[in-house]
């Protein structure tokens, strides 16, 4: 037990103002701005435009798979190029940029108490080179032979030759270069998010009194800056094979005929850099999730979070070991039985610290007052979705069950439940709690629930099914399944059926949007803590936050983030950084 | 990819070391209050924009493994041919090994507030990594007269792949370099100085390093001795 000390004797931290860069100009206010605020909104409005074009080729995809040879305009390539630019907008324009630089450069700051990013002129260079390159990326649209169509995963020796889309195009070149752009981009920020978080925190903030909020992002920032590299390496090492002939991924191979002049390259090299950044990828972008949804179900369950210091270890032991996972992605490459038994070992081993915060969240829940906030809503149907995409996971995390699993829709169904699903519920839950921070106005509640249930509940009829389809057998990646033996009569009605869920699902996405952008000026005022909730962001004097975050001094944390019901105190929360000693649980142990 | 997990775990030891500093075990629902126990853990002493160039030669670090990792495993496969290395890359490594020491120079003479120093130490660390780039290109050139092509052997892909990141790196640290010289003489404050001269010694002496590892890469030592470690452990 540590005693009180007056905040009277205390000289608050104070960052000297020449430090603060000061707008002059609309144009440096809120174009090329330095505050992490606006550069928060700017990446969060760039990747939600950019999720919106994957958003419509997945109804693309859904069109031709629900209803075979009905469009014309869908032929077999172009299904190829809606299949890699969804999957690769999705995973890294969307989810990774939406964590780490909207939310990242919102909370980290605020939450940390600080006035800013600790670079702001990097800050605000990542953001024009991320959305440099998602302008790179959509101009592969309209390059001539179109976008890519090699996957996301980009395998060579398929990625760069005439046989898939864009090939030998622009395609790939576009592709790769995006990448190249958007890694450089993010270390340029991920330095900002991880330095704020070490060096930013106000008096009295210390690691262990940081929200969970922060310790995801943190986390998955410091893996992202170590795992990225793998990516770029690729990339830059394909684009030299695909523009100047070498030979790293490519081996001897010919193609219509004609001997091509690479020769010996190893494929299987390719693989190892791209999953050596694909599967910690999947922690960065969950990482993130597991932080804000402890933050949402605490403070809308008015109860302190199970189990701190154990997220915090999990946190950071989920992501050292994401790092030794990889190969589970390549167990069909043809590997050594050891090499395999070796990864599924470790896989099943992550499987410790994961469930570890789920039994957290739960038993946080447990005897807590619920209130069945949107936010909290989003937030249980995140437990759900994790815990059921988590359990196919452990399935084709063992070598046997993954190889005959591993080219189905079983795959696609597991994915997409467990980083597609699960962590986007986190983003619209955490949409609904921090919107009111953001703009001083409460999202429409009925809009909001309808949202919700039709996003929750469409979800599952989408991507339920299939997981009967890939246990039927039926593969992934085709564009035509008509004419396979597999392919039962239900089976293609279960398609249309999910096709015409994907659509309604889509659909409920467009009233969300227009949710966000009419609360702005029609919203309920929400004064400065709607939530009544006790971390730094939430005790600004202004909502929303002006420039330099705090006022004149900044705030003196006494606690962490999580005091909430204590007994003796006069309200249900105590504000981080309000001083003072409450309820019997304090006295010395 | 033995190599990138070697230098994982090297940040792992240090993210470890600093985390066994931060109290991970305390029961922070007990503690209320800013007391003096809590001294040292609000932030490192030392400047924040160390600590980011720190950061960011952890990714710069990992980049050039991930490229060790690629070349040894491609260095697996039957059709690699080993090259010659030009004798002019002794020479730029001279050259660089006196840029570092011309900038550590520029960081005493900072620390002592000698001025004139500073700047000589930075126009000559500036000019020898110029030089550096130069006989980089020189030595690209000779491979090419030789008929060592980028792409005619996979050996040779690596070689200008890996130089050429590092020069590029190089060329990125000069634009900070002439910052720091620029202020130098239009009569930065002593203090802001210092710490950009020790900045550039910083991003100068890591690249020396990197420079090292690959040239001992690239001529084949690192894979002698990888061997000999093997033969020692089996």
């Amino acid at each position: 037990m540590v005693d009180i000390t007056p905040a009277d004797g205390i000289p608050p931290a104070e960052v000297a103002e020449v430090e603060l860069y000061h707008p002059h100009s609309w144009w440096t206010k809120y174009v090329f701005s330095q505050d992490a605020k606006v550069i928060a909104i700017q990446y969060s409005a760039t990747a939600t435009g950019i999720g919106l074009v994957a958003l419509v080729l997945s109804w693309l995809m859904r069109l031709q798979l629900g209803f075979p040879g009905t469009f014309d305009f869908i032929t077999p390539e172009a299904y190829y190029q809606f299949i890699t630019m969804h999957g690769m907008i999705m995973v890294i324009y969307l989810l990774t940029a939406l964590f780490l630089g909207g939310f990242g450069n919102y909370l980290i700051p605020l939450m940390v108490g600080a006035r800013d990013m600790v670079f702001p002129y990097v800050n605000m260079l990542s953001y024009w080179i991320y959305l440099l390159a998602v302008l790179v990326l959509v101009s592969s649209f309209f390059a001539p032979g179109g976008p890519t169509g090699a996957g996301w995963t980009l395998y060579p020796p398929q990625a760069i030759m005439s046989g898939t889309p864009g090939g030998q195009d622009w395609g790939i070149i576009l592709m790769l270069s995006s990448l190249i752009l958007f890694i450089i981009g993010f270390t340029m920020g991920g330095l900002n998010y991880v330095v704020t978080v070490l060096q930013g925190r106000t008096r009295g903030m210390t690691m262990m009194r940081l929200p969970l909020t922060v310790w995801g992002i943190f986390t998955a920032t410091v893996m992202a800056l170590l795992a990225f590299p793998a990516l770029f390496v690729a990339c830059v090492m394909m684009l030299l094979d695909r523009a100047l002939g070498t030979s790293f991924f490519m081996p001897a191979i010919s193609e219509m005929g004609e001997q091509l002049q690479h020769n010996g390259g190893s494929p299987i090299l390719f693989q190892h850099l791209f999953w050596f950044f694909g599967h910690p990828e999947v922690y960065i972008v969950a990482l993130p999730a597991f932080g804000i949804v402890s933050d949402l179900i605490s403070t809308h369950a008015r109860k302190n979070i199970f189990g701190y210091r154990m997220m915090v270890w999990a946190i950071v032991g989920i992501g050292a070991l994401s790092f030794v996972v990889w190969a589970h992605h390549m167990y069909v490459s043809g590997m050594d039985p050891y090499f395999g038994f070796f990864f599924a070992t470790t896989t099943l081993i992550i499987a410790v610290p994961t469930a570890i915060k789920v039994y957290n969240w739960v038993l946080t829940l447990w005897r807590g007052d619920i209130h069945l906030t949107i936010p909290m809503l989003f937030a249980l149907a995140f437990i759900v979705t994790f815990v059921n995409g988590g359990l196919t996971g452990l399935f084709l995390g063992n070598v046997v069950v993954d190889v005959p699993l591993s080219d189905t829709m079983f795959v696609v169904a597991h994915f997409h439940m467990v980083m597609g699903v699960a962590p986007i519920l986190v983003v619209f839950g955490a949409i609904y709690h921090w919107y009111p921070k953001v703009t001083g106005r409460m999202l429409d509640e009925m809009l909001g629930r309808f949202h919700f249930w039709v996003t929750f509940l469409g979800a599952y009829l989408i991507f339920f099914p299939m997981h009967y389809l890939g246990l039927m057998g039926v593969p992934r990646r085709y564009a035509e399944l008509t004419d396979m033996t597999i392919m039962t009569e239900s089976a293609h009605h279960l398609n249309s059926f999910i096709s015409i869920m994907a659509f309604i699902v889509g659909f409920a996405q467009m009233v969300f949007l227009f949710n966000l952008i009419w609360s702005i000026r029609h919203g309920r005022e929400a004064g400065g803590n709607p939530w009544r909730a006790t971390t730094l962001e939430w005790q600004t004097p202004h909502t929303p936050p002006t420039h330099g975050n705090f006022g004149k001094d900044l705030p003196i944390v006494y606690r962490w983030a999580y005091d909430y019901s204590v007994p003796g105190a006069k309200e249900d929360f105590i504000p981080q950084n309000m001083p003072g000693s409450f309820g019997p649980s304090r006295e010395p142990a | 990819m033995s190599v990138i997990l070697v230098f994982l775990l090297v940040i792992a030891g240090f993210a470890g070391w600093w985390l066994s500093h931060q109290r991970l075990t305390t029961k922070p629902w007990l503690e209320q209050g800013v007391a003096g126990d809590f001294v040292g853990l609000d932030r490192s002493a030392l400047p924040t924009a160390k600590i980011g160039l720190g950061v960011f030669l952890a990714v710069v670090g990992c980049l050039f493994s991930l490229f060790t990792s690629a070349y040894f495993m491609r260095m697996g496969l039957s059709d690699w041919r080993p090259l010659p290395l030009p004798r002019l890359l002794w020479l730029n490594t001279g050259v660089l090994v006196l840029s570092s020491i011309a900038l550590q120079c520029a960081v005493v003479a900072a620390r002592q507030g000698q001025i004139d120093m500073v700047r000589l130490g930075l126009a000559t660390a500036g000019l020898t990594a110029l030089a550096f780039l130069v006989g980089q290109l020189m030595a690209w050139r000779q491979m090419t007269d030789d008929g060592y092509l980028l792409s005619s052997n996979p050996a040779n892909s690596f070689f200008y792949l890996i130089t050429g990141m590092h020069g590029l790196h190089i060329l990125g640290g000069l634009v900070g370099l002439g910052r720091t010289t620029v202020g130098a003489w239009n009569g930065a404050r002593p203090g802001r100085l210092r710490l950009g001269v020790e900045l550039c010694a910083m991003y100068w002496h890591f690249l020396l390093f990197v420079w090292l590892a690959i040239f001992a890469l690239l001529a084949g030592w690192a894979a002698t001795f990888i061997d000999i470690c093997r033969q020692l452990l089996t």
